[in-house]
């Protein structure tokens, strides 16, 4: 039914040609446009903004871990009261760490990684004209931008910015007494945040009944891309988890402003007792979990869909295990609700639940090697092509190996222990979920570059980036896991006031020279993104011969994106190097009765019509050889 | 090819050496000027610093544009005489190889290098299975870890593209994609029996007769320690009471809390079940504790408990390790503050007998001044009483 109905919102559309309805005015095209594929390089174009200030912010904190002692004059003159005597302060530290993780989580690889793609993805791979509700999907973008913005702003604040940790652990962000950072910086934290949910459930809802109800004819469940499997799962796990940081924030917000206590109770600041009774600082971990822990599954999940794409494309061979893959999918998605606890083994929650969390977390393992050795399979006997992106979807799974192995150690209660808020989770988390999916972002951006700017970007500038980010990322993260298992805390400002600490200095001092070096190879992803918008090679329709749906709309882009009818589709997207085909591609758009050479009876397993054909058909070619 | 030579030639390696060292070299003695200088001057000297990175940036910038277009007149020259240009995907295909061969090597130093520098053995008895737990996974994990990553760079090396090949059409094969499933699910489900069944003893906290209790109670930015009297009972706490002087909160109306002793360094005696009773007053903060593998949060409003026995004494350890200057450490663990960076207090294990004669010295909790305040509490809830009586009687 609802393939039928999108069918005729096409026609009608083809009927109008080219002539909107509406005047495409300068506004409504560049500004305030309610076209996906605009409304994604928006979307990407604010993700690489942020992502340069967070990664800014990084690498100011790295100075301060790895000199100390030193006084840098020129901090002073850019940071002003935040870094007296050209040293930065404790507090601004905080603040540096706190935006860090924020800015990286939401407005990077959430926002800007699926903001990005599935705007530009879902109709394009589905066939579809444009989102379910191309005005909330516009809505989305503009929360996120006021969003961005006013977590910027509260650089400018008196005392600064938030700085509890992207975490935000009440009380120490209710109480503007504890930190500088709790004060106006915390309020414009919890402004922003809440704006930013509200971006987030627009485009999550618009994702989801695009996915389910827009495909185009022939596009069911089992034909779609793995990239609109993982961008529909997490627009899932975003509509249901977002909502519960709602609630968290917002009674925070009570706590701050209207004394409730939600959050506090028992608290003596300044050796002054204070009004607050009844409340539980494990609430809120509970609520921020249980958004927090599905988050990073957001911020993966749709890395492994453009990485699976990718190296499929790539590897010019179908994905392995496409199934399986879809599958692990969902069980990631099913099972990340049920693993949040595992970020409060020692906060004081119950042992018990401890153990049941440490259970359900090492579950979710299980789908995540299938997806990681499928990964591998893809890559054995194909014929690779290396281009930038297939060299960011590689570094991608190596990163999930890397940082996924240690997740075993963290997920197990009992050696979290030990190891909770240590170096050795930074080590983990920025491998598993910063790298891989920032990896995989960029394998997104270097793939469909094409499809959003109409031209190619520079491969030899790309893999120049690519080299430097890749071994820059493991030397600044790999030391780390060392400092963890020595007991080094995260979030130290300095490691001058142990003495047992004090050898670590060294290894800080290589992790930040790592890190400007990976920070530096960004620039030649600037300069190539932003050359190649312009002036780069021209693109061809389809330039990675690839079979999905996108790269048969016409380059220019087109309100609708394809003109007249859309395109039918007959067949998975992944039939690549079919043995008996003349090339090493056929797009999904190609019937299988084009292809009688190649066709397997696999290929009909749902269709008894076409399974008939192809046995007459195979039938006639035996007795064809026989007569010869 | 004049490009080329111009930037392979020595010359132009040892003009930029000599340009970095120059540039150094003025920045130091600008520094040094400086430092003499006036505030006007050191200004001029952070942004010729500044200026001087930009520069060298800019340099390393030139370089790889040149070297970008040699390749891509090289490119066009070999494709101009019909040849073959660059093959990248066989560049990057031994790229990667070479990547896999640095990258182990890599992994192996820092495993052994800086995997040496890790804490030492276990100092309590539950550390030992936490311990031994540690190296099975990451036995098991190292394997994973080094097969998967040769399978993933050798992949992409042998199988490099090349236009005679086509790639092998393998879409599923369910018998391998089963035994990739299970073969993870038995190993994660053994470690995960093991762990769950470690960390319920560890986790157990419910006390027993002869457990000593220490008081432990984060604030920012310190420690502070309450050990039992001889009456071997902590008094209770009521947040209510915190005064400058009664900085715990303790209450005075439970007679346990009159013997109980204050102590700025925590020290507990080798071999004795220890429960430690955790406490927060303003915020979150983590006792940790490394060497004996414990970690609790401190929470305000919620009391937590650990317990746990420690078996080497700091003597000893400073043999073990053979550093004479070593010391257990408490630290906060839980972003807490500006000065969150330095929370810490000394924690020393002795045997009983040193423990005995240390704790006889401490000063008790109810000092002579907290004494005097609560008198004069007492006397001041005593004068409105009266009056009520007072009227009362009227």
């Amino acid at each position: 039914m609802s393939t039928l109905a999108v069918h005729d919102h096409g026609v009608v559309h083809h009927e109008d040609g080219h002539e909107h309805h509406h005047k495409a005015t300068f506004l409504n095209t560049y500004v305030f446009s309610q076209d996906h594929k605009y409304i994604a390089k928006q979307f990407l174009v604010t993700g690489i903004i942020m992502a340069f200030i967070a990664m800014s912010l990084s690498i100011l904190f790295r100075i301060q871990l790895a000199y100390p002692d030193k006084s840098f004059p020129f901090l002073e003159t850019l940071l002003g009261h935040f870094a007296p005597g050209g040293r930065l302060s404790p507090d601004f530290y905080m603040s540096l760490v706190t935006i860090h993780g924020t800015i990286m989580v939401f407005f990077v690889l959430t926002a800007g990684l699926s903001g990005t793609f599935a705007n530009l993805l879902i109709p394009l791979q589905i066939g579809a004209r444009d989102m379910a509700s191309p005005f909330v999907n516009m809505l989305s973008y503009w929360f996120f931008f006021i969003a961005s913005l006013i977590m910027l702003s509260s650089f400018l604040v008196q005392k600064g910015p938030a700085s509890g940790g992207w975490t935000i652990y009440p009380p120490l962000s209710a109480l503007p007494k504890a930190m500088p950072g709790s004060g106006m910086g915390m309020t414009l934290w919890l402004i922003s945040m809440t704006l930013f949910i509200a971006s987030q459930l627009m485009g999550g809802i618009n994702y989801i009944s695009t996915v389910l109800n827009m495909r185009t004819k022939g596009m069911d469940l089992w034909k779609m891309p793995l990239t609109v499997w993982a961008l529909f799962l997490t627009a899932v796990l975003g509509v249901l988890s977002f909502p519960v940081l709602v609630a968290g924030v917002v009674l925070l917000i009570f706590d701050r402003s209207f004394g409730t206590s939600f959050y506090l109770s028992d608290i003596v600041l300044g050796g002054v007792p204070q009004p607050y009774e009844g409340g539980s600082p494990i609430l809120f971990q509970h609520l921020f979990w249980f958004l927090g822990h599905p988050e990073v599954y957001i911020v993966i999940m749709p890395a492994m869909g453009l990485s699976s794409e990718v190296l499929a494309v790539n590897s010019r061979k179908p994905i392995f295990g496409y199934h399986a893959m879809v599958y692990s999918l969902i069980g990631i998605s099913v099972l990340s609700f049920i693993v949040w606890g595992h970020h409060m083994f020692v906060t004081g929650m119950n042992p018990f639940l401890g153990g049941v969390f440490m259970i359900t977390t090492l579950i979710i393992a299980v789908p995540s090697a299938v997806k990681t050795f499928n990964w591998l399979a893809t890559l054995w006997r194909g014929n690779i092509r290396f281009t930038p992106a297939m060299l960011f979807a590689i570094g991608m799974v190596s990163f999930f190996i890397s940082g996924g192995l240690t997740g075993i150690f963290l997920g197990n209660a009992a050696l979290d222990i030990n190891l909770h808020d240590t170096y050795f989770v930074i080590a983990h988390f920025h491998l598993v979920m910063g790298s891989a999916a920032i990896f995989g972002m960029l394998a997104g951006v270097y793939h469909w570059f094409p499809k959003m700017y109409r031209r190619m970007m520079d491969e030899r500038l790309g893999y120049l980036h690519f080299w430097l980010t890749f071994i820059g990322a493991y030397l600044v993260f790999f030391p780390m896991h060392f400092m963890g298992l020595d007991g080094v805390p995260r979030r130290y400002y300095a490691f001058t006031e142990f003495e047992s600490m004090k050898r670590w200095l060294t290894v800080n001092v290589f992790v930040t020279w790592s890190a400007i070096m990976a920070g530096i190879a960004q620039l030649a992803f600037a300069f190539n993104f932003v050359y190649s918008i312009f002036w780069g090679k021209k693109t061809v329709q389809n330039p990675w011969n690839a079979n999905t749906l996108e790269w048969t709309a016409p380059i220019e882009h087109i309100h609708g994106n394809w003109a007249g009818e859309i395109p039918t589709v007959y067949r998975w997207p992944y039939d690549y190097s079919k043995p008996g085909h003349d090339e090493d591609f056929i797009p999904q758009t190609v019937p299988f009765s084009q292809t009688m050479s190649s066709n397997l009876p696999h290929d009909f397993e749902d269709n008894p019509g076409g399974l008939e054909e192809y046995t007459k058909w195979t039938n006639a070619q035996k007795a064809n050889e026989a007569v010869k | 090819m004049g490009f080329k030579q111009l930037i392979n030639s020595k010359k132009t390696l040892s003009l930029l050496a000599a340009f970095v060292l120059f540039g150094t070299d003025r920045l130091m003695a600008q520094a040094t000027a400086a430092a003499a200088d006036t505030a006007a001057a050191d200004k001029s000297a952070m942004w010729t610093g500044v200026g001087y990175y930009v520069l060298l940036f800019l340099v390393a910038a030139f370089c790889v544009a040149i070297l970008g277009k040699i390749l891509r007149v090289y490119d066009l020259t070999q494709q101009m005489q019909g040849k073959k240009g660059v093959n990248w995907n066989g560049v990057m295909g031994i790229c990667c190889i070479l990547f896999l061969i640095a990258g182990m090597y890599g992994a192996y130093w820092s495993l052994t290098v800086q995997g040496s520098m890790k804490l030492p053995e276990a100092a309590s008895a539950h550390g030992g299975a936490i311990d031994d737990m540690f190296t099975t996974t990451t036995i098991l994990t190292l394997i994973v870890f080094v097969i998967t990553q040769i399978c993933l760079f050798g992949f992409a090396f042998v199988y490099r593209g090349s236009d005679k090949r086509k790639a092998y059409f393998l879409p599923h094969n369910n018998t391998i994609e089963k035994v990739w499933t299970i073969v993870p699910a038995v190993v994660l489900t053994i470690l995960v029996v093991f762990g769950f069944f470690t960390w319920q003893r560890v986790e157990n906290s419910s006390e027993v007769k002869g457990d000593l209790n220490i008081d432990v109670t984060g604030h920012q930015f310190a420690w502070e320690f309450r050990y039992p009297g001889t009456d071997g009972k902590l008094g209770s706490l009521n947040f209510r009471l915190t005064t400058p002087l009664n900085k715990l909160g303790v209450d005075f109306k439970d007679r346990n809390s009159f013997d109980d002793i204050s102590a700025d360094t925590l020290v507990l005696p080798v071999h004795q079940s220890i429960r430690l009773n955790i406490h927060a007053q303003d915020v979150i903060h983590s006792v940790y504790m490394p060497h004996f593998r414990l970690q609790q949060n401190a929470v305000p409003g919620l009391p937590t408990f650990f317990k746990f026995i420690p078996t080497i004494t700091t003597a000893e350890m400073r043999r073990k390790t053979d550093n004479p200057k070593f010391e257990y450490l408490l630290y906060c663990n839980k972003i807490c503050g500006g000065a969150h960076y330095n929370m810490q207090r000394v924690v020393r294990v002795v045997s009983q007998a040193e423990y005995q004669d240390w704790i006889s010295k401490q000063k008790p909790y109810l000092t002579d001044q907290l004494k005097k305040e609560l008198h004069f509490a007492d006397n001041k809830t005593a004068v409105p009483a009266a009056s009520n009586r007072l009227a009362l009687n009227n």
